[in-house]
């Protein structure tokens, strides 16, 4: 890797990340709070409600200026790598949003709450659209589960090859399992081409 | 009398004023691409720093250790344009070294370092 710089000895370290996707109060924040070394982060984008980028105080001035707020968290792998966790922010217009999250990304977890499938529907589809690897997993809110990984399966209508799997987003080793499991997805799908 | 300066700092835009004073009202980064994860970190050899502003030193402070954009933005409590735009400043001084490739997906290699590092956690 090159880096800008008169001093090459100083190395930086390699940033991968994985989104952390799916529809509003599904979690995403709580899973990237339990895996994360470090409290989740927030960082904001300023927007104009057309989704372009402000390019001069005359467009920040408006009404129509918003704020996308980006809630991610870190990983140390290792000294030469270290991992982001970013959630998508949760309304739909902030699409554009996602594709400076997904370039470049390992893959996707959409996490889904059954209560509420249809609200993980965009998610799939903006993944699936993209060839971004990506995993389901239903997290189970106070140990509820109330449809089975093959129910979800079809009620979400996925490819067979999609991993889905249930979790607790509270909890740390089931976090961490569910981060495995995608890497591993990704591993996999990487092999297939 | 209102001066051409005044009428900015109403309640409106109050919040914005800050951010984009430290920029002078710049939005656009003259840096290479800087994404939300590029790995930025002070140079050792880090020029004069009387003539920077209190945020860029701040900036240098923090990346005393490497961090991405992403995270500069949040410890400085700054949106993401204000955060590249400064950090290209420094950038462009020498005194931030910053990757210069995009982000693209990750070989197998690294996605076996990331799965052992996970699994280590």
């Amino acid at each position: 890797m090159v880096f800008v710089g008169s001093d090459g000895q100083l190395t930086v370290p390699t940033a991968v990340k994985i989104v952390i996707a799916g529809g509003f109060g599904t979690g995403k924040t709580t899973m990237v709070a339990s895996v994360s070394e470090i409290p989740p982060l927030r960082t904001e984008e300023l927007l104009t409600e057309a989704g372009v980028h402000v390019d001069d105080l005359a467009g920040i001035e408006g009404k129509d200026t918003t704020t996308v707020a980006l809630d991610f968290g870190r990983i140390t792998i290792n000294t030469k790598v270290v991992l982001y966790l970013f959630g998508t922010p949760g309304q739909n217009r902030f699409w554009f949003m996602w594709d400076e999250l997904a370039t470049g990304a390992i893959g996707a977890v959409v996490l889904v709450d059954t209560r509420r499938l249809d609200s993980s529907f965009p998610s799939i589809d903006f993944f699936e659209h993209r060839a971004i690897p990506f995993i389901v997993a239903v997290n189970c809110f106070d140990g509820s589960q109330l449809y089975t990984v093959d129910e979800v399966r079809h009620a979400l209508d996925l490819d067979e090859q999609i991993p889905v799997i249930l979790c607790d987003a509270r909890d740390r080793e089931s976090s961490k399992a569910v981060l495995v499991e995608l890497i591993q997805h990704s591993m996999n799908r990487l092999a297939a081409v | 009398m209102t001066s051409r300066e005044d009428w900015w700092y109403d309640e409106a835009a109050g919040p914005l004023v800050r951010p984009y004073a430290m920029v002078r009202g710049r939005t656009r980064p003259n840096a290479p691409d800087l994404h939300l994860v590029t790995q930025v970190r002070a140079s050792s050899f880090a020029s004069d720093q009387t003539s920077l502003t209190v945020e860029h030193r701040e900036i240098m402070a923090l990346c005393a250790r490497p961090l991405s954009v992403a995270e500069v933005a949040a410890y400085l409590d700054v949106p993401l344009v204000v955060v590249k735009v400064l950090l290209s400043d420094l950038i462009e001084r020498g005194d931030v070294l910053v990757q210069t490739s995009t982000p693209k997906i990750p070989d197998r290699d690294l996605l076996q370092a990331v799965l052992d590092g996970v699994r280590g956690i």
